[in-house]
């Protein structure tokens, strides 16, 4: 049950910093990217691009992608160097 | 108690003093008349160090209320002022102030909306944000505008009710009038207003918050119906406030302010500085044996309907001064608010309604006798004729 | 300058979960200018796409403190909350080393919010603005705004039988910027991380109020798939159409000058909404787009010294 007038902070408020993380956009996705360790030469490219937030580096390496949040929009993709070419943009059926 | 030398002050000046003795963090302000000198004697103060103001010269009123949301937001002690077209242009964001609940307080000087424009005196541009969320607070004279001002800021920061608060003085008439009044010492300022305690800061890096966020279908309701209930708590603060300044100072305030109206058949009610002439016309009628009193309402925002019929209720007949019209063709604002909160009264008084003093115009103390002898004629079984009127246009 | 993997080190400002659209280059800006960003930030939004889709009540993609108040207003109100922490650090009362920065889209900026932000830039308060310049009102559906180009297709400037699109030249608002002789102007392009995330340290490391425009396609309002977006930025910049630059103190610098200046029609032919355009009879209008790009290019060129 959502909060009621009462239990609402005031003024609409929202006090809890960053909590679309907790939306997940995920399915808005048509097309889902994979992301290749092997071909990846992290130049990072794609996480800089990434209107989601959802390409997460760790130790400045690409480790992996987000798909809760990841709309498919595949900027990542698009912008992986043409030698390199590590993110493939697949259609979410095939991973029905 | 301290009992004070009277000095001579304006309206504008002493509004800017009470702003120079409240000490607040931001100012964002923009001249216009009749407000204009407020804004002026304030930069002075800031030009000679004489506040810890941060003064923001804005380019509007538009952005002076911009300004005030941000830095009130920020968590800083806010206020401003404007008159007119000034208090409209900022009619958007005086509805973000209260909807943000900014603790904001506004001097405002109340004068007629354009067009034609005009300089001088009417309630046109207090009146039409009338439902913006602001408590609306009127004064009868100098010595209320600045007894108002001080009160304000307490209300205003209440907890229970963090909403923006405008002061209002009548153009010219209380904006620069000379008048003796009573100040207070600096220190019984501060002492009465406390330090500012911020709800929440945008400052506060630690802890970010996101102010101001898209409501949908789900939540704006909700928002709106804690914006109500704080107006509905500011009643009491607002009564609490006004009898505490009371024990302190000695001028206590409530919602509105009675003359001669307990043992009374007939009265007016009306806002602002006409209370003055109107008691002169109580005066001439009682002496002459009219059962007559007057009833000067203080707070328009939040509107005291349950007390106003409590204190009306034994009235045969009533007359509702508007220095504004709604041009609704059903009366003006005040009226229509006055005649609502007589309703569900068992036997309500007979009630008219008279536009009067629209853009500066005079009113005498014999065109309120006159009304005072309609209502006479009517508590004395008569006919209303008309029950709203324009009072002193020419034909 | 930081590299990718000392940006990427960073915390990321703005989180995953809003709902802009999938492409959308806005968010990809505030990543970058939050990411570029050495102290504290306090943020405000005018009402735009933006605003509207990272602060979806109850949620917020924010992490850094964040006001929207109105459309038109972004500049004045977070100059209200500069004036609070100059006020309350003067008097004691904060001691933090915070910065302020202002976003708006080209509606919120160039036009309706114009006023404000000279208001507020003249003033000289500590903020930079930061214009993300998507050439039309997007939020509300792709709506003719001052920014949008000579012959776009936009709903309230459409390509019908007699008119063919927008009539007017874009405003060149950068120049305005400059023309308040405030300390730091600067223009880049969310494709141009690198010029972006330089410009943005150096407009914060500035005392005194900047500004920053910053090329930001649209998928919907352009006509483009969602993964060209930054391809579409980078375009624009090679074929000079948003050059590359800055101002500081009035000193003009191109900050990036193409190898080679690409004929403006391969940009146009990639969005629907400059499709009319190829349309037979619109040959002048066309070579008119061109003409105006190389004409403002060369005036820039001039002014930053280039040969």
């Amino acid at each position: 049950m959502t909060k009621g007038w009462k239990e609402l902070p005031e003024g609409g408020l929202i006090t809890e910093a960053g909590n679309a993380h907790k939306y997940e956009t995920g399915d808005w996705r048509n097309l889902r990217p994979v992301h290749n360790p092997e071909k990846c030469i992290n130049c990072l490219f794609c996480w800089i691009y990434c209107p989601d937030s959802a390409i997460i580096v760790k130790d400045g390496k690409v480790v992996g992608i987000d798909y809760a949040h990841c709309k498919g929009c595949g900027i990542c993709a698009r912008e992986c160097p043409d030698r390199v070419k590590a993110i493939e943009m697949v259609d979410e059926s095939e991973f029905e | 108690m301290a009992t004070k030398e009277l000095v001579a002050r304006t309206g504008n000046e002493a509004m800017a003093e009470a702003m120079r003795q409240i000490n607040p963090d931001v100012v964002a302000a923009y001249p216009i008349t009749p407000a204009t000198e407020i804004v002026q004697l304030f930069s002075a103060y800031v030009a000679d160090g004489l506040v810890d103001t941060e003064f923001v010269t804005v380019e509007s009123e538009h952005s002076a209320m911009s300004a005030c949301v941000g830095a009130s937001t920020a968590g800083a002690r806010v206020m401003t002022g404007t008159s007119s077209q000034g208090l409209i242009l900022m009619a958007e964001i005086l509805y973000i102030a209260a909807g943000l609940r900014c603790p904001i307080v506004l001097a405002e000087v109340n004068r007629a909306l354009s067009s034609p424009i005009n300089i001088h005196c009417d309630h046109s541009d207090t009146m039409s944000v009338r439902d913006s969320g602001w408590i609306q607070i009127f004064s009868e004279n100098s010595q209320e505008a600045y007894d108002n001002m001080i009160q304000a800021v307490r209300i205003a920061e209440h907890m229970d009710v963090r909403l923006p608060v405008m002061v209002t003085t009548d153009g010219f008439i209380i904006s620069h009038g000379l008048e003796a009044i009573s100040l207070l010492e600096d220190k019984e300022v501060q002492d009465f207003i406390g330090p500012y305690k911020a709800a929440y800061s945008l400052l506060d890096v630690e802890k970010p918050i996101t102010v101001g966020g898209l409501d949908f279908t789900d939540f704006y309701f909700e928002h709106r119906r804690q914006t109500a209930e704080a107006m509905q708590n500011a009643k009491k603060v607002i009564l609490d406030v006004g009898r505490e300044f009371g024990e302190k100072f000695g001028r206590s305030y409530g919602f509105f302010e009675g003359y001669k109206l307990e043992d009374a058949e007939i009265a007016l009610v009306l806002l602002g500085s006409t209370a003055g002439t109107a008691r002169v016309a109580v005066d001439q009628l009682r002496a002459a044996g009219v059962k007559c009193g007057l009833l000067k309402l203080r707070v328009f925002r939040p509107f005291p309907a349950a007390e106003l019929a409590e204190a009306l209720k034994h009235l045969k007949a009533i007359a509702v001064m508007d220095r504004s019209d709604s041009l609704s063709t059903a009366g003006g604002p005040l009226f229509t608010d006055v005649r609502s909160a007589l309703y569900d009264l068992p036997e309500r008084p007979a009630i008219v309604n008279y536009i009067y003093g629209l853009g500066g115009r005079d009113i005498t103390v014999e065109d309120l006798e006159g009304i005072y002898r309609e209502l006479q004629r009517i508590s004395g079984g008569g006919q209303v004729q008309e029950t709203i009127q324009y009072l002193g246009v020419r034909e | 300058m930081a590299n990718l993997k000392q940006l990427a080190a960073k915390e990321d400002l703005l989180t995953g979960g809003h709902r802009a659209c999938a492409g959308c280059a806005a968010p990809i800006i505030v990543r970058q200018v939050l990411l570029a960003a050495e102290h504290p930030v306090v943020v405000g939004s005018a009402t735009g796409c933006l605003e509207v889709t990272t602060t979806l009540f109850p949620y917020t993609a924010w992490k850094v403190p964040f006001i929207h108040n109105a459309f038109e207003n972004s500049a004045a109100t977070v100059s209200g909350v500069e004036a609070a922490y100059q006020s309350l650090k003067r008097q004691g009362k904060y001691d933090k080393e915070v910065r302020f920065i202002a976003f708006g889209g080209d509606g919120g900026t160039y036009d309706i919010g114009l006023q404000s932000l000279s208001g507020a830039m003249e003033r000289g308060h500590q903020m930079l603005y930061i214009c993300y310049d998507n050439h039309a009102y997007m939020n509300t559906g792709i709506q003719r705004s001052s920014a949008t180009p000579l012959g776009a297709h936009t709903t309230t400037s459409p390509a019908g039988k007699v008119i063919p699109g927008k009539k007017q030249y874009r405003k060149d608002l950068t120049a305005i910027m400059v023309a308040h002789n405030i300390p730091y102007v600067a223009q880049t392009s969310v494709s141009h991380w690198r010029d972006l995330v330089t410009k943005v340290k150096k407009a914060l490391d500035t005392p005194g109020p900047t500004f920053i425009n910053v090329l930001s396609p649209c998928r919907l309002g352009w006509g483009f798939k969602p993964e060209d977006t930054i391809e579409l930025a980078r375009e624009a910049v090679e074929n000079c159409f948003w050059p590359l630059y800055e101002v500081e103190n009035g000193v003009y610098k191109l900050t990036y000058k193409p190898k080679e200046k690409k004929p403006v029609v391969d940009w146009l032919k990639k969005q629907t909404r400059f499709r009319h355009l190829f349309k037979p009879g619109n040959e002048e209008l066309l070579a008119k787009v061109q003409e105006y790009i190389d004409t403002e290019w060369e005036k820039l060129l001039q002014k930053c010294g280039v040969e």
